[in-house]
């Protein structure tokens, strides 16, 4: 029972991890007022950079940084249509979720002779160490280094959030960019950095799937963690810290399904499969009528109009 | 005019268009240092759009801008900001869920080491500011939580705290009770005291005269020159706005008040957040008569209409029409006894902007078979009721009828509702902020249509947060606070004093 | 205005500009992975219209996404965003083919029944993520795209699960050929129908070795009648009343929440369809296991947005992506370019009809052009020009 509860935080920690990252990129990215469907797209990009970069390099921590920037790279035309076009933000985050999978695998294929899927790569390391605590009940504990960095970006994100002039600024935009763009705050600026900062976090992410994990990239590994991720950051009120308790909630679920699906439940795995997914519409039926979003979430800012 | 030093802005032959439109046709504008220069001009003359130029919002084609006799290039608010310029919108740049001070040093935070914020000295700061004007303000406050006089008062330090010398002031007064006025303009003499300029948008002719030193007046986009205030008065400075001279009382007949239409009892309604809005209100409407509601914003107005209207529940109480309870059932309800609402917000509950002018024309009646036999709706029908309205309400462009309402100008979506609320024949009309953005001419009319309607027998509920506007309208004059109707006039025995004292919770004489 | 202004503020000129930057993007991408985009490009006509049998196929394929299409219009239209036809989509497949499994009746009740169970289905599932908007406020996309999630695993579930799962396969048990939909199944299979159809070589070729069926003809009747609801009924009014403005609707007494469900319903309900007709339709006239979403839900969003959510329009812009997607197994098998080639045309022209306003920006240009000095006006799609103080 104690190992089975041991086993249960260890895999809800490890599930969690690529779903704090894209939480963490919806926060950056909506509290600035830019909603981010796209983060879906962009952890499958991060996804194929990570474990590309692994492969390439030997290095998992390249394979880490690569996926951060490709992240960012194809957040940029989600940022510039919505910025600088003032177009639809659902449209455009839907169009990156068609263009972002169909890059990560044309981009798998033409690397890896046609295959849909990496080879295996080098994975991030586990913070005591590959073997340690192997056959004792806490082997499940020693989680990737990946949870510990989601952990600290949370930390860090908060605190640049609410402590520092850069995070007003990005909160005062999300709210009242008109108010902010006439003290002099660069409004399209701030949007910029946040939904690249947005896409960057949501490739660290695919990362943590692809190179933490798992071991390499392939077609199903990002399978609505995004989607389940902007939903955490309803439930988690637009803050870093609530969207990680809710990541975690999340995780719980899946680690659930693990657990339960290796004991000796005769549930069918295609059910159990299905539980994150209605956990999650429970969560949001039962408390997104008291999360608001920040007034300017989705909505263009025309300079001059107000 | 000569560029000298005496004058702190000084702008010559501002030109801005956009696109084919000619917003600033060559305008000129002199402000001298120490006074509290008034522009005046009609909605949509470009008053506004010669500020945002000053503030550096817009980017002007042609003209110079002169700031104490010095050549300035503002291209940015945050060149502005650096000249000494500060602007309070006439639509605060608040962000809600700010403190005070959080507001106030956005942009020009005071930081320790590497951007982190020092909240502690930004409060002191704000705090030395707040003494050193004599203004009442919470620097820990949430801008959602304080009134809308203070929320001002914030804007106002906002640009002191960035070393304002030239402050613009736009539509300050629109949103503030009559005793709240005179406070702003003891602050404003107060701030002309300590050196500063003041300007200040207006299309409200009496403050004109209560505050600014000179006028200079725009007439769609075209400076007509500016005068002393002193040597002129508000019927002229009427006529030199509009370009024509104009009526500025409402003429009507004496009311002839039939059978109670509306009548509401002890009603309480809570809005969203369950606050008790409503206080047990009593009001009664008759036939013939037009009732207008004296209050300020917030004080229950918004629910009332909601309330008559069903968007919201009542929590107690009951509303009749002609003898029928309709409190708590549905909107169609309350509009199939009789009720037609012009509502306050137009363009979010009065109009469907993508819809063409023919679509929006037959809203709320679309479903009965005027316009159509069963699932069908047929569209040559709606055309011919539309046109119809449209000559008669003189909505302009004439051939609009399969345009979309989104290209009506606001005074022609408005005498849209107005069409369709009147076509309707409604025992009960409301009318809320039935005039709010709208220009002289066209509040004229507004207002005629309104007694042209109580004339036919309507029974007229107007709610405005313009107490000119309630004063020359209505018939009987009910001031509402805290959600009670605390005192009922005839019309022409009350003046704005005392019913402004009532509205701010005071006891009248 | 001169014809060519006209014709850019036009919808078509949008899509028009759409695909040919989709086109563009990936020849870049083709030509940058060592691919001749040019021939990349032909070869894809060729695979979609080389043959009467590939047109055939591509008209096929097109069925499907035509409704999806014209079903996220019609969501669009009133203000929804209906990802989840793709889970609608699923369901559709699962209540036909389970309906079609366990029923036999004569055809002409075996069919409808059949594309009424997959219809409902859909609506089913449509009307709940409706129900959940309306009721507590849950944007619809989120809960869609759970949706597309339990959708597809209910629909692996059934598969594997005793009842249906059909022995030493990867599908279900197949569904009774009382409810196929077939063109003329018997008659082009039997000596009479093969004697005529030898002397049109080109018919033979589509009836006999494709699944032609009437998916195609029940589609386009669909988005005419859905054309028609929206545009010319009461009940499209307040549908679109309720999306373009949800309180002006709430004020002149339209029942909003209702609308939302309905519309999600209908929504829905044409996506499950899609999905029976799949089922009546093409082999293997049954569900199998998914190993990934198939993309008729997804897909449908492209041809709804390239068509500006016209239901109309959807007919030519499914046609367009169904030649893409087939067109693009082509380039894989002769070219060896990965077919996700085509993911990326697709996406980018997703892409760029989210984009407003380049093509009326280029208006713009040609009106500046043509009259330097024009008075004031309103544009003729009725949206205003600038004006120098917006109003309160």
């Amino acid at each position: 029972m104690i190992n089975n509860l041991i086993l249960l935080v260890g895999i809800t920690l490890m599930y969690s991890t690529p779903l704090v990252f894209g939480a963490l990129g919806g926060v950056v990215s909506e509290r600035s007022g830019v909603v981010n469907i796209g983060i879906e797209g962009m952890m499958v990009v991060g996804a194929l950079a990570g474990a590309a970069g692994s492969y390439y390099s030997g290095n998992p921590w390249v394979g880490f940084l690569a996926a951060g920037i490709c992240g960012a790279l194809i957040a940029l035309p989600h940022a510039i249509a919505s910025i600088s076009f003032a177009a639809d933000q659902t449209i455009s985050g839907v169009a990156i979720n068609m263009l972002a999978p169909g890059i990560a695998l044309f981009a798998c294929r033409a690397l890896f002779d046609g295959a849909a899927m990496t080879p295996v790569v080098p994975k991030l390391p586990k913070i005591f160490g590959e073997n340690a605590l192997v056959g004792t009940p806490f082997a499940s504990l020693n989680v990737n280094v990946s949870t510990v960095i989601a952990l600290a970006l949370t930390v860090l994100i908060w605190f640049v959030l609410y402590k520092t002039k850069w995070g007003l600024r990005v909160r005062a935009v999300g709210e009242h960019p008109a108010a902010a763009d006439t003290l002099g705050v660069n409004v399209y600026g701030v949007r910029y950095v946040c939904v690249l900062v947005s896409g960057m976090l949501a490739g660290f992410g695919g990362a943590s799937m692809s190179i933490a994990i798992m071991s390499q990239f392939t077609q199903t590994a990002i399978s609505g963690h995004g989607f389940i991720a902007m939903a955490a950051v309803i439930f988690g009120k637009w803050t870093p810290v609530g969207a990680y308790l809710a990541c975690l909630v999340f995780g719980f679920t899946q680690a659930l399904v693990v657990v339960l699906g290796g004991g000796n439940f005769a549930i069918p795995s295609s059910i159990l499969s299905m539980l994150p997914y209605i956990i999650t519409i429970i969560v949001l039926v039962l408390f997104v009528g008291r999360s608001v979003a920040p007034k300017a979430n989705g909505t263009p800012y025309i300079k001059g109009s107000r | 005019m000569e560029v000298s030093p005496e004058y702190a802005v000084q702008m010559h032959g501002i030109l801005k268009t956009f696109g084919t439109f000619t917003a600033l046709d060559y305008v000129d504008l002199d402000v001298k240092k120490q006074t509290v220069h008034a522009i005046l001009g009609e909605n949509g003359a470009g008053k506004t759009t010669l500020m945002n130029v000053l503030y550096g919002l817009y980017q002007a084609e042609g003209g110079d801008i002169y700031l104490n006799g010095k050549k300035a290039t503002i291209a940015t608010p945050t060149d502005a900001i650096k000249h000494g310029i500060g602007m309070v919108h006439q639509h605060f740049m608040l962000v809600e869920n700010f403190t005070v001070t959080e507001n106030i040093i956005l942009g020009d935070e005071v930081c320790g080491t590497a951007g982190i914020l020092d909240m502690n000295k930004a409060r002191k700061d704000v705090l030395d500011l707040v003494s050193e004007y004599g203004f009442e303000v919470d620097p820990d406050a949430k801008i959602q939580d304080i009134t809308v006089g203070m929320q001002q008062r914030v804007e106002i330090l906002k640009a002191l705290y960035r070393g304002a010398e030239i402050l613009i002031l736009d539509e300050p007064t629109a949103v503030l009770t009559p005793q709240e006025i005179d406070k702003l303009i003891e602050i404003m003499h107060n701030l002309i005291e300590r050196g500063k300029t003041i300007i200040i948008i207006t299309h409200k002719l009496r403050e004109i005269m209560q505050s600014a030193d000179e006028c200079s007046i725009i007439r769609r986009g075209v400076y007509m020159g500016t005068v002393n205030v002193k040597e002129t008065s508000e019927t002229e400075l009427a006529s030199l706005m509009v370009g024509r001279s104009v009526n500025l009382t409402v003429d009507k007949t004496p009311a002839k008040p039939g059978d109670v239409v509306l009548s509401i009892k002890d009603l309480s309604v809570k809005d969203e957040r369950e606050i008790e809005q409503v206080r047990g209100l009593n009001l009664e409407v008759r036939a013939g008569e037009i009732v207008g509601i004296a209050g300020i914003d917030g004080n229950g107005q918004q629910e009332l209409v909601d309330a008559i209207t069903n968007l919201v529940p009542s929590e107690r109480g009951t509303i009749t029409i002609k003898g029928t309870e309709i409190q708590n059932t549905s909107p169609k309800t309350a509009r199939l006894a009789g009720v037609s609402t012009i509502p306050s917000d137009r363009q979010r509950w009065g109009l469907v902007l993508p819809f063409t002018v023919s679509e929006n024309m037959v809203l709320e009646r679309h479903e009965t078979d005027e316009f159509g036999k069963g699932w069908q709706l047929d569209y040559s029908k709606m055309d011919e009721f539309t046109n119809d309205l449209i000559e008669r309400y003189d909505i302009r462009p004439k051939d609009c009828a399969n345009n979309r309402m989104s290209g009506l100008s606001g005074g022609n979506q408005q005498k849209t509702i107005i069409a369709r609320m009147i076509a309707a024949n409604p025992d009960l009309l409301i009318a809320f902020q039935p005039t709010r953005g709208l220009d002289v001419g066209a509040i004229d009319f507004m207002h005629r249509e309104l007694i042209a309607a109580r004339d036919r027998g309507t029974a007229i509920l107007l709610i405005s947060f313009e107490l000119d506007e309630v004063m020359d309208v209505s018939d009987t004059i009910a001031v509402i606070y805290h959600g009670e109707i605390v005192k009922t006039f005839k019309q022409g025995t009350v003046d704005e004093n005392q019913l402004g004292l009532l509205m701010a919770g005071g006891e009248a004489k | 205005m001169s014809k060519l202004e006209q014709f850019l503020r036009s919808r078509l000129a949008a899509a028009i500009a759409a695909v040919l930057a989709g086109l563009i993007v990936s020849g870049i991408v083709l030509a940058a992975a060592g691919f001749n985009p040019f021939e990349a490009f032909s070869v894809l006509m060729q695979g979609a219209f080389g043959r009467p049998k590939y047109i055939a196929n591509v008209i096929i394929k097109a069925t499907p996404i035509l409704l999806t299409g014209v079903a996220v219009s019609f969501a669009f239209k009133t203000g929804l965003f209906n990802i989840g036809a793709e889970g609608q989509y699923i369901l559709g497949t699962v209540f036909a083919a389970l309906v079609g499994i366990t029923c036999n009746l004569p055809m002409v009740f075996e069919i409808p029944l059949v594309i009424l169970a997959g219809t409902l289905g859909g609506a089913t599932l449509g009307a709940f993520i409706g129900w959940l908007k309306a009721k507590f406020g849950v944007h619809e996309v989120i809960t869609s795209i759970m949706c597309n999630w339990i959708a597809f695993y209910l629909c692996n579930f059934i598969v594997m699960s005793d009842a249906f799962h059909k022995p030493n396969s990867s599908s279900a048990v197949i569904t009774n050929p009382s409810c196929w939909t077939v063109l003329l199944p018997e008659w082009k299979k039997s000596k009479e129908g093969m004697a005529a159809l030898s002397n049109i070589p080109w018919l033979k070729e589509m009836l006999l070795k494709t699944d032609l069926n009437i998916g195609i003809i029940v589609a386009i009747i669909v988005a005419i009648v859905i054309s028609i609801v929206l545009n010319r009924s009461k009940l499209g009014y307040e549908l679109r009343a309720v999306g373009f403005n949800n309180d002006a609707s709430k004020f002149a007494g339209i029942p909003v929440k209702r609308n939302i469900i309905l519309s999600m319903l209908i929504s829905g309900g044409i996506c499950g369809l899609a999905g029976a007709l799949n089922i009546t339709g093409i082999s293997p006239h049954t569900v199998t296991l998914l190993a990934a979403m198939e993309n008729y839900g997804f897909n449908g969003l492209s041809v709804a947005f390239i068509a500006g959510c016209s239901p109309l329009g959807c007919i030519p812009s499914s046609i367009l992506f169904a030649s893409l997607l087939y067109g693009g197994m082509s380039v894989q098998q002769m070219l060896g370019a990965p077919s996700e080639i085509i993911s990326i045309v697709i996406g980018t022209i997703v892409f760029f009809t989210a984009l407003p306003g380049i093509t009326p920006k280029l208006a713009d240009l040609v009106a500046k052009k043509n009259k330097p000095q024009g008075p004031p006006t309103v544009s003729k799609d009725g949206t205003p020009l600038p004006t120098a103080e917006k109003e309160a």
